[in-house]
């Protein structure tokens, strides 16, 4: 996983409610038995005036000009301003998988769902809850200023706006400590063997019918 | 000390480690697992040179890709049938036991698992898929988890977690006739919006929930994701252990009394508290249909189509007037006259027998409308499949122009042949009428078995407690 510590990066806005996994990565790429390559299929459905399948050559197909994605301003963004409930639906892993892969880094949103919040940790993309008035205070400043970009610090647990304001999130310790540096998971919890092993010994004594 | 909740006794008891901020190493007993998350999973244990820790409490099934029809001939598209294939593949390697495409008892993974007996009371049951929470309504603690968690229980048997906070929907009263676990699940996502259960774990309780069987518990439980429930519960009662009993997979003799024993503490204590309670009349409930993009877009049969003038905020407001679009409705058109293309009975909402068994009732010596160009009805495992047709409801069903279908997810979510072309309207059992869901441009009105078999033969939807 990439480690996740300082970003200085375009933003770009996502101006509505409940977005959910099936509008991030439609089902038919789905079908893809890889982790990569999800990128030009994110946001499918909105960003291309045809209906994509997938092993198409997206390069070719005609783009909506009315998403904000597909805006020339918006080019090489690396932070998404949400809305509400961002992420909801499927627990699809392919949903961060496809924004990491198109180049976000970070999201920002009043709430996010819960799966996907936890699979974004998982893949070097931080979520950032702010508040209502400050994402519609981002909003705004992003919608009016072209080449708006925000810095955001993990270590401090801070994004720095344009005018040097600073506002503080809150992150759990452990995403935090796994983010920045890059680390896999699986190996820290390994590292608990014998934990685990003292608890399944445990349990098999209190609740033999779960190890048949 | 205050009681303890039906949620921290599940918990408490299967907390591996702990750490100074709250993160748990908690255990997982049943890990399901079905084509479409799992092979980047099963990739990353191939490249760390990792094995699954346990992998007998692992247990696969093919559910999304695969056809309803003509199984025998395998699957037409190459991408679905290289991810199914992937499956057998990844389980042959890995030591894990898989129901495969044409065995009997294959199905969604949310109806197999308690069919099966594998989803057993008190257990933490995972899987990659939001609609895990189903399991609960064993008594159980069931979520869905992503891939690289998905991952992370086939090498660890564990899950790092946080505890969510708990919340309690109540109940209280009779349901009316005609009105199902499904209406309740969608009065309750009305009630509370789609993030109205975010951050929290979800107990169903209140005299109304005990007079669910477990097949109404599963539907409730299993769109408690859908108000943003990460988990959602049912205590433990004589129901759930007459469900369990005899199940292949569930304990027998000594172990099953052994078993029974600790099940039956599952339940909430009197004097527990919650940190959020909501509470509903059985009484005021009546059959539901949502009319937009989300499943929290729901009004009752009798009533109108909103207008997004009389939305919250603005930003309701904007959302309202996006799904009135996409939905082709006008806003103040009595749902009664909104007419639909085609229906849909399945999904792990709504596929098991009993709602088989309601959606026949209404069907029975009755056609399907002209102007419906498909109704389908697709079972949620073989075994159902099976007894629905010794019950004969497969003849219902066909008798009335419908089409009876192998199971699978299906139309719920259209990654097999089973799609709405753009702009049509559709009647489905399923738990989600997000934009493109059931295809394309396609048009989704969430409504209980009964209500969208009404809607089959009515050629619109109609009060399925007048028809
Ligand atoms: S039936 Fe639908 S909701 Fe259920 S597991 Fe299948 S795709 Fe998911």
């Amino acid at each position: 996983m990439t480690p996740f510590t300082r970003l200085l990066g375009l933003v770009a806005p996502m101006d509505r409610a409940n977005v959910d996994t099936d509008a991030i990565i439609p089902k038919q790429f789905l079908k893809s038995i890889k982790r990569s390559g999800f990128g030009p299929n994110l946001f499918d459905e909105w960003r291309y005036l045809d209906v994509g399948e997938p092993g198409q050559d997206c390069s070719a197909r005609p783009l909506n000009p009315d998403f904000v994605l597909n805006q020339p301003r918006y080019r090489g963004v690396q932070i998404l301003l949400a809305r509400d409930n961002f992420g909801c639906g499927s627990s699809r892993e392919h949903a961060p998988w496809a924004l990491q892969d198109y180049g976000f880094r970070a999201v920002i949103a009043p709430s996010f769902a819960d799966i996907f919040y936890n699979n974004c940790f998982k893949n070097g993309l931080l979520p950032i809850v702010l508040s209502a008035e400050t994402v519609d205070r981002l909003f705004a400043e992003t919608f009016a200023t072209p080449g708006y970009r925000l810095d955001i610090d993990l270590v401090q647990q801070t994004v720095t706006l344009p005018d040097g304001s600073t506002i503080g999130f809150a992150v759990d310790e452990f995403r935090k400590y796994c983010l920045l540096n890059g680390l896999d998971d699986i190996g820290l919890t390994l590292q608990k063997v014998d934990k685990i092993r003292a608890y399944e010994a445990r349990r098999r004594a209190e609740a033999p019918w779960l190890f048949v | 000390m205050a009681g303890l909740t039906l949620y921290d006794k599940l918990w408490q008891a299967h907390v591996v480690d702990e750490a100074k901020d709250g993160a748990t190493l908690l255990y997982i007993d049943r890990h399901l697992v079905h084509e479409v998350t799992s092979p980047q999973a099963f990739e990353g244990l191939r490249l760390a040179g990792r094995k699954p820790w346990r992998a007998k409490s692992a247990i696969a099934v093919p559910d999304h890709n695969v056809p309803t029809t003509q199984r025998a001939a395998g699957i037409a598209d190459p991408v679905s049938r290289l991810q199914v294939e992937t499956l057998d593949r990844n389980c042959a390697d890995f030591g894990i036991e898989e129901f495969k495409m044409n065995d009997v008892r294959q199905g969604i993974v949310h109806v197999i698992g308690p069919e099966e007996g594998l989803t057993l009371p008190g257990m933490t049951v995972v899987c990659g898929d939001s609609h895990t929470s189903t399991h609960g309504a064993f008594g159980a603690l069931a979520f869905g988890i992503g891939t690289s968690e998905v991952e992370h229980v086939l090498a660890t048997q564990c899950l790092v977690a946080k505890k969510s906070k708990a919340m309690r929907i109540t109940v209280e009263g009779v349901l009316g006739q005609g009105v199902t676990a499904k209406d309740v699940a969608l009065a309750v996502i009305g009630r509370i919006g789609t993030a109205g259960g975010t951050g929290y774990a979800v107990e169903f309780a209140g005299s109304a929930i005990r007079g669910l069987s477990l097949e109404g518990r599963m539907t409730l439980c299993n769109m408690a994701i859908e108000a943003g429930a990460r988990a959602g519960m049912v205590a433990v009662d004589d129901k759930t252990l007459d469900y369990v009993k005899g199940r292949p997979y569930a304990p027998q003799g000594a172990q099953w009394e052994q078993a029974a024993a600790w099940w039956r503490t599952l339940h909430t204590d009197p004097d527990a508290r919650f940190d959020a309670e909501v509470s509903l009349r059985a009484e005021d409930i009546v059959p539901q249909v949502t009319w937009g993009t989300s499943p929290e877009m729901v009004v009752t049969v009798d009533s109108r189509v909103p207008d997004p003038a009389g939305a919250p905020n603005a930003v309701k407001r904007q959302d309202w007037e996006r799904a009135l679009q996409y939905m082709g409705l006008a806003a103040g058109t009595p749902i009664q006259e909104i007419a639909v293309d085609k229906v849909f009975i399945g999904s792990c909402t709504n596929s098991r027998i009993e709602d088989l068994r309601a959606a026949a009732a209404v069907v029975k010596g009755r056609r399907k409308a002209d102007g419906v160009k498909l109704a389908m009805v697709v079972p949620g495992s073989g075994l159902i499949k099976r007894q629905a047709e010794q019950e004969g409801l497969d003849r219902v069903f066909v008798d009335a122009g419908f089409e009876w279908r192998e199971p699978g997810c299906s139309m719920c979510l259209a990654m097999n042949a089973d799609r709405l072309e753009p702009g049509e309207r559709c009647a489905s059992t399923s738990n989600r009428n997000f934009e493109g869901r059931q295809g394309a441009g396609g048009r989704t009105h969430l409504v209980s078995p009964a209500m969208a078999a009404a809607a089959a033969i009515a050629g619109h939807f109609v009060d399925v407690r007048h028809f």
